[in-house]
């Protein structure tokens, strides 16, 4: 799709993103006004946030990372309105970033197949401080530019190299962090908002998952659309 | 220093289904019974309390009910020439941890067995002959024939609460024409519930199985189909298919559990005592090796204590029931080089493979979110020996079916074959096809082999400094050929239903075993049971061969992996090895069969 910058809520969205954003990521996210996902038909912008795992840099890829991946569009709103950059900064105060969760004792073997599972020696909160650090200096060599000042067409070039594996990264393979992002944008995007994403339920509501109802004994046998709007743990209604 | 605890009765390991049966069945035989849980307590309040329960990042993606793999796991290798490595994550199986253990997360899928299963090998030399058992393929009876376990499976059908439609009670037809399975073996009783309602997509799987020429079924539920309560006073409310089954605490206190039906009746019960957060290092042995005199646990603090007991039952998961065999030095490790000894012996899996059809928006809204775990249609045509496998050339069968337990967007969206993973070309996918598409499965038995075995891993340990369990496991010849055939066969039931599109996920030869997705929790084997010693771990009544005050229940007693899920049989096992120890072993403590 093509980015569209003139929708009255985007400009709303950035300016209101921009006052909280420190200065040392602003020239970024100025400029990635155009790269960042464009407006769907009445789509709203994530409510303000302030990360506290992510610095300013990490921020901004983050940002104009997961709107590539779920991007707003004419279906909707994509991962950046629904709230995944603060979905996924929360995250990382969990024990599942840490690795705690994990067994992570070694030897390692990170060479083992991909059937053996994983095997690397890092926690998401490791995959994402090296992942954002390698996909941005892959990016200024590609491009001469960090990742979220760059035109949509050649972020998504980007991101389906780290995907493939592609691209040169040091501290992790880029596959892997790509995994995670993308594993952590769908997350983001479908799980309760009671965890910061999925805000306003725009993820349940582009494919119709009713939510936090949880009874359906009227409509076990219905070839029909379930007609419901989704609602949340916490009783909101979409 | 090691705490000592007042002697009991019985000390049972693990507090899942079938430490809950024993635990009920001794204490009605009078005796002091301790149950050690290396979990912590859970029950319907508060880990299944709604709205909370309804979140699936917390439970089915951080997995907060499973086996925590920080403390414990296994490692893994495909063959004996690899080095193995610790399964690091949980994916491809999600063992429980906790009261209630696999069985307060399970889905509900209650069957019988196919009785020709029990006495596999046998039936395929009659058949077959000798030759058409692949080598290396290592097969084996059981030792128990369904008719000896039928009066079992039926009390099970009752604790539980099953819904299901009967084909054939006591010889009479009573399920033609109103569900039931054509190819299910004879009851002595009806199930205690009718079937659930199907779901559009059963619905759609059954028209379209009858159309290409198959027999479809309603399949027995342990999700109750109306309100319920059971031979042990538990009581059970009717199911609404919130889909929130699998990984989860039933909300509705409608799914089957140790904690919704066993437990609330093991509380009256002063005889039994309940601790959590007691993790059993191992089985404690007198020093002539050949009785067990208790175990030993380390509790929530940290402190080691000596629990001893006149009989150890052995109920904790598959793997870790034969880890602790091997820890503690009850049986002879196996040897996969000289085929000797037993414990670690036939680790069998289950062969699955998965199509999906996407219909377009006019077609059919199969709304996914509406699930329940147990239900759904099957078809048996292919399962057990109910074809000739003769011009097949190869050993098992496979039940296959729809069972739409409730599909979730972060674990369950799919796509049709060839949708980009991300952008807007998935988003579309994700979006036209979520509410429009089903999924099938062929949920085949798996075959036991030489070299699919179970040991102590040599390099990793667990928390508490002790050998993880190895597993050195492959797909062989002959589980490829069964899920190419199954395949080609469901594939025509999902061409029937005249999709848009379909998704075929299958293994080709030269799958190696893939440990990071997930596949079933249905792990069998390694401690199993037959009639002689030199080629089982246990006896028919699950009595340890090597220290008979030692009984091993669950999965770990296979030969070898079903067509159909394992906990109905797991269940009926564990009353069988009850009845005999009530009728014979506490009259006369000692060796139930010569060996």
């Amino acid at each position: 799709m093509s980015p569209d910058d003139t929708s009255p809520a985007r400009r709303d969205f950035l300016r209101k993103s921009l006052t909280l954003i420190p200065a040392a990521a602003l020239a970024g996210q100025a400029a990635s006004g155009a790269a960042a996902a464009a407006p769907g038909h009445g789509a709203a912008a994530a409510r303000d946030y302030q990360p506290t795992f992510f610095t300013p840099e990490e921020w901004a890829f983050l940002r104009a990372g997961v709107a590539r991946l779920i991007p707003a569009d004419e279906r909707g709103p994509g991962a950046l309105e629904a709230g995944v950059p603060e979905y996924i900064d929360r995250q990382m105060a969990t024990p599942y970033a840490s690795g705690s969760q994990w067994y992570m004792h070694g030897p390692f073997n990170p060479d083992a197949p991909k059937t053996m599972g994983y095997q690397l020696r890092l926690a998401p909160r490791e995959i994402y401080r090296l992942g954002i650090r390698d996909a941005e200096a892959w990016s200024r060599k590609q491009h001469g530019k960090p990742f979220a000042t760059l035109d949509a067409a050649t972020q998504d070039a980007l991101l389906a190299q780290f995907e493939q594996g592609e691209a040169q990264f040091e501290g992790v393979p880029s596959k892997v962090f790509f995994a995670l992002l993308l594993g952590n944008t769908r997350e983001g995007f479908f799980c309760d908002p009671v965890h910061g994403g999925n805000q306003g339920m725009v993820g349940w509501t582009l494919i119709g998952f009713p939510g936090a109802r949880a009874d359906f004994m009227d409509w076990v046998e219905r070839d029909e659309r379930y007609p419901f709007p989704p609602v949340s743990i916490r009783g909101e209604r979409a | 220093m090691a705490k000592t605890m007042k002697k009991v009765d019985a000390v049972i390991v693990g507090f899942g289904w079938t430490g809950a049966i024993m635990a009920k069945e001794l204490t009605e035989a009078g005796l002091n019974v301790v149950a050690l849980e290396r979990g912590p307590m859970r029950d319907t309040y508060p880990d299944g309390s709604y709205p909370q329960t309804i979140d699936e990042l917390t439970y089915n993606i951080r997995k907060k009910l499973f086996m925590d793999v920080s403390r414990e796991t296994v490692t893994v290798r495909n063959t004996t020439a690899d080095g193995a490595l610790p399964m690091r994550q949980l994916a491809a199986f999600l063992p429980g941890t906790g009261v209630g253990g696999a069985g307060l997360h399970w889905s509900g899928v209650h069957f019988r067995v196919d009785p020709v299963e029990l006495r596999l090998r046998s039936h395929y030399e009659e058949r077959y002959g000798k030759k058409f058992i692949p080598e290396g393929m290592t097969i084996q009876d059981f030792g128990v024939s369904y008719e000896e376990l039928e009066p079992h499976f039926d009390f099970a059908e009752k604790v539980f609460g099953t819904s299901g439609t009967a084909w054939s009670i006591k010889g009479k037809v009573v399920g033609e024409g109103k569900g039931g399975n054509p190819f299910a073996a004879d009851r002595s009783d009806d199930f205690p519930l009718e079937a659930q309602k199907n779901s559009v997509s059963g619905t759609l799987f059954g028209k379209a199985a009858e159309a290409v020429g198959y027999h479809p079924y309603n399949m027995p539920s342990a999700n109750t189909s109306g309100p319920y309560t059971n031979p042990y006073g538990c009581q059970m409310g009717p199911c609404n298919f919130c889909g929130f089954c699998s990984g989860y605490a039933c909300y509705m206190y409608s799914k089957a559990s140790p904690n919704v039906n066993v437990l609330p009746a093991l509380r009256q019960e002063p005889k039994f005592e309940l601790r959590a957060n007691a993790h059993v290092l191992k089985v404690n042995l007198a020093s002539d090796g050949k009785r067990a005199t208790g175990v030993t646990y380390v509790d929530a603090q940290g402190q080691e204590v000596v629990q001893p007991a006149e009989l150890v039952i052995l109920g904790a998961f598959q793997f870790n029931n034969v880890r602790l065999l091997l820890l503690s030095g009850i049986g002879k490790p196996y040897d996969p080089v000289s085929g000797k000894g037993t414990v670690g012996k036939n680790f069998a899996y289950q062969n699955l493979a998965t199509i999906k059809a996407f219909f377009g928006k006019d077609q059919h809204h199969t709304n996914p979110f509406i699930g329940a775990g147990g239900n759904g249609v099957a078809i048996d045509d292919f399962n057990g020996d109910n074809f000739d496998h003769g011009p097949a050339g190869f050993v098992g069968g496979s039940p296959m079916w729809v069972n739409q337990a409730g599909t979730k967007p972060i674990s369950g969206l799919a796509v049709p074959p060839g949708t980009p993973a991300w952008g807007s070309a998935w988003k579309a996918a994700a979006a036209d096809y979520y509410t429009h598409h089903l999924s099938m499965d062929m949920h085949g038995a798996h075959q036991s082999y030489r070299d699919n075995y179970l040991d102590l891993d040599p390099n990793y340990k667990d928390a508490f400094g002790m050998p993880l369990l190895r597993m050195t496991f492959d797909w062989k010849e002959n589980d490829i050929k069964m899920s190419r055939f199954m395949v080609d066969k469901m594939r025509k039931i999902a061409e029937a239903m005249n999709p848009k599109a379909i998704g075929v996920y299958a293994k080709d030869f030269g799958s190696h075993f893939d440990l990071s997705s997930y596949q079933t929790t249905h792990l069998n084997g390694g401690a199993i049971m037959g009639t002689d010693p030199s080629t089982s771990a246990i006896n028919r009544y699950l009595q340890s061969w090597d220290v008979p005050n030692v009984f091993v229940l669950g999965a770990s007693a296979f030969p070898q992996g079903l067509g159909y899920n394992p906990t109905g049989l797991v269940a009926a096992l564990a009353y069988w090895s009850a009845k005999a120890i009530r009728e014979q072993y506490l009259k006369h403590p000692g060796a139930l069969v010569q060996a």
